[in-house]
């Protein structure tokens, strides 16, 4: 589970120093700064690396996040928004992160979107809780979830580009407008 | 500003709302034209006092025959008692009906989620009830089965915010007099996530409950007994699970759909209200953890004392809480009770009765170990470090027995500085600005 990528991919993120979560109202604006420097810290590495991939931002109390996403794949770029809603039990429970539009094309996901980390990442998060953050959750949950749902839901025809919607295989016709 | 999840969930409530006026007055309406006859079939009104009488029409007539058996002392005091019951799927309808047969006082129902076909090879629903919520299904149900139960029911999923601190207001006040707590909460969900919330609601009201499990590959399940302070909360150890006795490598995991079975379920939710019963009306043993093994017909039991350095202060509070109201309570005499060893005067064959567990397994077990007898185990095992109260190598694992998954730590244990979060002087509006700007 943890091979070379991902120990490198977690050592570019800061930890988190503050356990508080929605409902400690002082340590949550001290911990709500924390995942804000993480969060920065881990797109600028991304950004300095060539594999920006997401961006997030969160309501005023910052319990509802909202973003894109983005898995590059065959050369061609699929875009999607993300949500997710902090639990009351955060940090010590993991918050899910939905792709509302991707609901419904694959198995790995429940209502709303919110897609399956049950196996590759929430035990991760109850070992390593409460240093991780919402950066971590992006690059070990819905990352790795990406690398593996997208290519399949390619291939299976479910996912088309959307600046080339006939199909992906078909070579961009010349001097298209 | 509502979400169009909120809004959706809205027209769902309200559509339902609709579907239980349109019930309620075709049920007025067929009242009316029958008020002569003597009763509407399949409707009875409401009884005030529990009756021992033995009639065919006594619904409560089987249950007081309980008092006189003498299993029960006071079988009417059900009637005093609130139950919450959280996630009203495979588990927990099956529950909240066997409770409402009993003559329950109280239901809470809470559950986010709508009934749908693909629920229907568990209990309880019916598919004309598709696309309802399940809370408001099964009050439908539960009423017809017995109106002398009051009940309250909250369509929403208590993990997040708002609602949180909702259930919470309600576990408080929402007992059978408005204003007192509930008695017991009964944990039905199918989530850690959900389960944490509850325990983190038990620990700070020192509320006791009982949580319920049955295994993705639905062969497997358990009870658990949590009294806040008295016996370990939900955070106190890795969460617990019945070894399955399957090879893992051989377990299939495509796809991340559970299986589930109405037998397991079934069963699970019988001991859950065994359990209920026995705890609230006193009698027989209350269990504080029961597993069940469907592929080996075995249940395995135990109890788990608090883990002092539990992550959860609220649990540390009340274990602090429980050892002063146990250093004040007066000594009770302790009554031996000498068993008189039978010997029998003639024993050809030189049988013996011998005993299950060794002297060598009694001292194994005893000492800060989390005592998991054979058949549970841990759902994973936690760094060193968060296991204080004992020793990696202490926390046993029963020979046979596998770990169902066992993450690695990524996180240097004595996390060096470097790798930490750097202070910041700007403030979260400059962050929050920053990050927009990336």
């Amino acid at each position: 589970m943890a091979d070379e990528a991902t120990r490198r991919a977690v050592s570019a993120i800061p930890l988190l120093r503050t356990d508080g979560g929605p409902r400690d109202r002082e340590l949550w604006v001290q911990r709500l700064r924390e995942e804000y420097v993480a969060l920065i810290r881990y797109v600028e590495a991304n950004k300095a690396a060539d594999t920006d991939w997401f961006r997030l931002e969160s309501d005023p109390g910052g319990t509802r996040w909202t973003g894109t996403c983005w898995y590059v794949h065959e050369l061609l770029r699929y875009e999607f928004s993300v949500q997710l809603e902090l639990p009351a039990t955060y940090p010590a429970t993991a918050p899910d992160v939905a792709v509302p539009e991707l609901e419904g094309k694959t198995a790995k996901m429940y209502r709303g979107g919110r897609v399956c980390l049950t196996d590759h990442f929430k035990p991760l998060w109850a070992r390593n809780a409460p240093r991780f953050g919402l950066a971590h959750l992006m690059a070990l949950g819905l990352g790795p979830w990406l690398a593996v749902e997208v290519p399949d839901l390619v291939a299976r025809g479910l996912l088309t580009h959307r600046e080339n919607p006939q199909t992906h295989r078909d070579p961009p016709s010349a001097g298209a407008p | 500003m509502a979400t169009m999840e909120e809004l959706k969930l809205r027209v769902r409530e309200l559509e339902n709302e609709l579907i239980k006026c349109k019930q309620r007055s075709s049920l007025e309406e067929q009242h009316g034209h029958h008020q002569h006859h003597q009763q509407q079939p399949g409707h009875r009104p409401k009884i005030h006092k529990m009756s021992a009488e033995v009639v065919d029409s006594n619904p409560y007539s089987r249950l007081m025959a309980l008092k006189r058996m003498g299993i029960v002392e006071d079988y009417e005091k059900i009637r005093s008692y609130a139950v919450a019951v959280v996630g009203v799927g495979g588990v927990g309808s099956v529950t909240a009906e066997m409770l409402t047969r009993c003559g329950i006082g109280k239901l809470l129902l809470f559950d986010y989620d709508h009934v749908e076909l693909a629920n229907m090879n568990r209990l309880f629903f019916q598919p004309h009830q598709a696309g309802m919520s399940k809370v408001e299904a099964a009050e439908h149900t539960l009423r017809n089965i017995n109106p002398d139960v009051t009940f309250e029911t909250h369509n929403y999923n208590i993990t997040t915010l708002d609602n949180f601190n909702h259930f919470m207001e309600r576990v408080s006040h929402g007992g059978l007099e408005e204003g007192t707590p509930v008695d017991l909460i009964l944990s039905c969900v199918d989530n850690f996530e959900a389960r944490i919330a509850i325990n983190t609601v038990c620990n700070e009201l020192g509320q006791v409950w009982m949580e319920s499990g049955v295994s993705e590959n639905a062969v497997s399940g358990h009870i658990q007994l949590i009294i806040p302070g008295e016996t370990a909360c939900f955070a106190c150890a890795p969460p617990l699970v019945v070894a399955a006795n399957i090879d893992e490598k051989t377990l299939k995991r495509d796809g991340v759909c559970a299986a589930s079975l109405p037998t397991t379920m079934g069963v699970v939710a019988g001991i859950l209200v065994q359990n209920v019963l026995k705890y609230l009306l006193k009698f027989g043993t209350v269990s504080h953890y029961l597993g069940y093994n469907a592929m080996l017909d075995f249940f395995p039991t135990m109890s788990m004392r608090p883990n002092p350095h539990c992550d959860h202060a609220h649990c540390r509070r009340q274990q602090e809480e429980y050892q002063r109201r146990e250093a004040e309570r007066p000594k009770e005499e302790k009554v031996v009770e000498v068993e008189e060893e039978v010997v029998h005067e003639e024993n050809n064959w030189g049988i013996e009765v011998v005993s299950e567990v060794t002297e060598e397994e009694l001292n194994a077990s005893s000492g800060l170990v989390p005592d998991l007898p054979e058949g549970i185990t841990v759902a994973y095992t936690l760094p060193p470090q968060k296991v204080r109260w004992c020793s990696t190598s202490s926390l046993h694992n029963p020979a046979g027995l596998t770990l169902w998954f066992n993450p690695p730590v990524l996180v240097p244990q004595d996390s060096d500085e470097g790798a930490m979060v750097q202070e910041t002087e700007e403030s979260l509006e400059e962050l929050m600005a920053r990050m927009k700007q990336i």
